[in-house]
């Protein structure tokens, strides 16, 4: 009795949380079968409004779809089952979330790419001005060296004159 | 040797500028192109699963008062044939309505179904618009409209002699759809 209660409250809670669509008269006697069409429900799309959920939307035609999905649940079809017999009639679309096939492995893989070239920029943009700041602009050139050395030698002459003329 | 050098380095230096100055305009054609295609398209019409495929097994009642047949899969295949899936509440139905009865005169079936309709509501729409369909199956619930992947009304399928799926028109037919896509199509299917 207690379980029972529980797993009504369960229910309503569910069916205030989600499937604003769903209408009451479509409610399934069982409260676990009905919970796996919402599960489920929540996982078609609505292909008059195209961003709902069947369960979301009020359109009739996902009205007619969860009446599908609760017939075919209620005749032991499994959820596979069920997405499949969709999908045969309106294509990967009805699935919300889509499958992982070759046709959409840069819709599955594509920002991970971009992720990892972000990162592969970054990293050589970082190195380089780096190095840029300790050993490229440090490099001088056979002129600019020998030039650095004759100022130097004279520096160093002038510095030393001083001292090597004071002694003795 | 320093002019030489400095010439060398400037040189460089104008051919990597050139360079990033392409970047821009190349990631500009990149961009605009997708947006070319992305915008120009009618991204809610969707590509039907069942081209290419053959017809549903389906069975439907006539409208009553109209015929005694129905509408059934042993109705199609043997020459080209058309679909049209329609309701007398639906608009663009009645706006499209000349050209369904255009295609027929072109000596090519049509076949209608009838979208959730009332059958009394369907018979005054067919006797006021003229039933160029041969046969008529009455869908009240659009469960067969779901096999056919149906998602609005109207729409309209080529169904070619072995009863397979092979054009599908989401929405109205236009005049440019007639002549440019399903005319040739069905003539090309005639020949064959």
């Amino acid at each position: 009795m207690r379980m029972a209660l529980l797993s009504f409250l369960l229910i309503l809670l569910v069916a205030a949380s989600a499937g604003a669509g769903v209408r009451p008269e479509e409610i399934l006697d069982d409260p676990a079968l009905e919970a796996r069409a919402r599960a489920l429900g929540q996982q078609l799309r609505c292909l008059v409004c195209q961003n709902q959920s069947i369960d979301d939307s009020d359109a009739p035609l996902a009205a007619d779809l969860r009446r599908i999905v609760r017939e075919q649940l209620v005749a032991g079809k499994s959820e596979e089952e069920i997405k499949a017999y969709l999908v045969a009639r309106y294509g990967d679309f009805i699935l919300l979330k889509p499958p992982v096939k070759p046709a959409t492995w840069g819709l599955w893989i594509g920002p991970f790419l971009l992720l990892g070239l972000g990162g592969v920029l970054a990293f050589v943009y970082l190195r380089r001005s780096r190095r840029g700041a300790t050993t490229e602009d440090s490099e001088l050139s056979e002129e600019e060296r020998s030039r650095l050395a004759a100022l130097l030698g004279e520096d160093a002459e002038g510095a030393r004159m001083p001292t090597s003329s004071s002694s003795p | 040797m320093a002019a030489e050098r400095e010439e060398l380095q400037s040189h460089e230096q104008r051919r990597g500028a050139v360079w990033l100055y392409l970047l821009p305009v190349a990631i500009f054609a990149v961009v605009a192109l997708a947006l070319a295609w992305g915008l120009s398209r009618d991204a809610s019409v969707l590509p039907s699963a069942l081209l290419d495929k053959p017809v549903p097994e389906f069975e439907l009642p006539p409208i009553p008062g109209r015929d005694n047949h129905g509408f059934s899969r042993q109705d199609l295949g043997g020459r080209p044939m058309l679909v049209n899936v329609w309701a007398s509440w639906c608009v663009p139905c009645r706006a499209e309505h000349p050209l369904v009865t255009r295609l027929a005169r072109e000596g090519f079936p049509v076949h209608g179904i009838n979208y959730k309709d009332r059958p009394e509501d369907a018979r005054a729409w067919l006797a006021e618009l003229g039933d160029p369909y041969t046969y008529i199956g009455s869908d009240r619930d659009g469960r067969v409209a779901i096999e056919w992947g149906v998602y609005g009304v109207p729409e309209t399928f080529v169904v070619d002699a072995r009863g397979v799926i092979v054009f599908k028109q989401v929405g109205q037919l236009t005049p440019r759809v007639i002549e440019e896509k399903i005319l040739p199509l069905l003539r090309e299917l005639e020949r064959r």
